[in-house]
Order: C-alpha cells, then structure tokens, then sequence
C-alpha cells in the first residue's frame, strides 16, 4: 500500500470513530468531542493530500488544515458554551432529554 | 511505511477509540488528548511542521482544556445510572461502520493510483507566512474576525442568566 493510501485509511477509521462517537453517546460534551476527532481527521486528509499531491509549494492543502483548526477551535468555544448555558438551564447534558424547543 | 508510523497509528486510533468509549468523561478527555497528540505526530511525519505545532498549541493546549472545563462545570465526571450510549446507539454504530466501509473501499480501490513516495516539499515557515500575508489575506482576515465573533458569542452565551434579568 502506497503511504498516501495508509494515511487515508487511517484518517477513515477516526473519522468512523468520531462519527460512532457522536451518533451514540449520550453526553452533550461527547457529542462535541466526537465531531473534533472528525473534523480532525478530515486535517489529516488534507496535509496528506497536500504532502504527496502535484505541487506541495503551492501549500493550498496545508492552508486548508490551518484555517480548519482555527475554524474548529472557535466551534470548540462556541459549542462548548452552549452546553454550558443548556446544563445551567435544564440541569442536565443528556442529549436524550433536551427534545423541547421552548425553554 | 515504517514502524513509527505504525506506532503514531495505533495511539492516534486507540486514543480516539477509548475516548468514545470510556464511561468517565475526564477520562475520554485524557484519552482525546492522547488521541489529539497522535494526529499532530501524524502531520509532524508528513513533513507540516506548522500544521503540526499548530495542532499541539491549539488542540492539546486550548481545546482539551476547554472540554476539561466544561466537564468539570456541567458534572459530566459521574456516570450516569441509565449508561452513557444512548437507545439507538446501534442505528449510529451502524451508520459508523458503513462510512468507514465506503470510505476504505474508495480508498484501497484507489491505491494503485494514487502517487507514490515524493519528495520532501521544500516548504518552510517562512513560505507560509508569505503565502498567509499574500495569497490567503482575505480567508486570514475572516478567520480574524470570526474567531473574535466566535469567542465573544461564548462569552455572552455561557454568561448567568441572573445579571441579564436583572438589567432588563
């Protein structure tokens, strides 16, 4: 296997973790840590394409993975306030119980 | 592929994996850490060096620690009695397994061509900076702006109740 192929092997099996996680935990918090682990490994796709693609010096997929991690830290913030603001308001981080629209 | 990538592997893997598994938050905290460490060693071996310490700085060092936080602030370190996978959690597991079906059936078909070892791109910090005030300025700015957005809405949205009640 060529190494490009086994670093997208790799990138698919954690973003199915991360998937699994965030479809099947119960937690507010896991469902976040489950979307960074796949947003993390759609990165590694990136600066993998980008290290065996055409032309590296061009740098388009390094660029992609840094804007993305910026973009993932402020949904990391935002996501994880919101949580916050939902445990204080209905006293719990079950994504099971939190099916009402209307405070 | 040589057995260190083998090894960044494996704990990248396991990380993520015990992460979604483990039953005590700050445990798949610690875990995603480990998991999040991996994938930075990961991109250090595919020669982004900045990539790399970008997701050291950003992710084990601000993220991982705003999830800790946020556990600690919500209770999320007990267990509930009801389990933590929810009711469908085998419709999700699943749907899991079938992406990942898809994705390495696309993949492994499209081994034989995809390029094979390269050289080493010859890229340096300084070709990014360059690249970051030049060609990218416009999706930099936007990325300014949003990330100040952004951690002003968290602010104001995991701010009490109380005190805006009180003003209006």
């Amino acid at each position: 296997m060529t190494p490009l192929a086994s670093y997208l092997i790799v990138a698919a099996l954690i973003f199915a973790i991360g998937l699994a996680g965030a479809l099947t935990r119960r937690n507010a918090i896991m469902v976040l840590i489950g979307i960074e682990l796949m947003l993390n490994a759609a990165n590694l796709n990136l600066i993998a394409f980008w290290r065996y693609g055409p032309h590296p010096e061009l740098l388009s997929g390094m660029m992609f993975a840094i804007f993305s991690i910026a973009v993932a830290a402020a949904e990391a913030a935002v996501g994880l306030g919101l949580v916050i603001s939902i445990y204080r308001h209905a006293k719990t981080s079950d994504v099971e119980e939190m099916n009402r629209m209307k405070g | 592929m040589g057995l260190v990538f083998y090894v960044i592997s494996f704990f990248a893997v396991g990380g993520a994996l015990a992460a979604v598994l483990l039953k005590n938050l700050v445990h798949a905290a610690l875990a995603l850490t480990i998991a999040f460490f991996g994938l930075a060693l990961l991109f250090l071996r595919l020669d982004a060096q900045f990539a790399g310490f970008s997701q050291i700085l950003v992710y084990v060092g601000a993220v991982a620690i705003l999830v800790v936080f946020a556990i600690l602030l919500t209770k999320g370190s007990e267990v509930p009695k009801q389990g933590v996978f929810s009711k469908s959690w085998f419709t999700g597991l699943a749907i899991a397994a079938g992406v990942f079906a898809v994705l390495a059936w696309a993949v492994l078909r499209a081994a034989p061509s995809l390029p094979n070892e390269t050289a080493t791109p010859a890229v340096n910090v300084n070709d990014i900076g360059n690249a970051l005030m030049g060609r990218y300025v416009l999706p930099l700015e936007i990325i300014a702006v949003l990330l100040t957005v952004a951690l002003l809405g968290a602010v104001i949205v995991a701010m009490h109740e109380k005190e805006r009640a009180g003003q209006s």
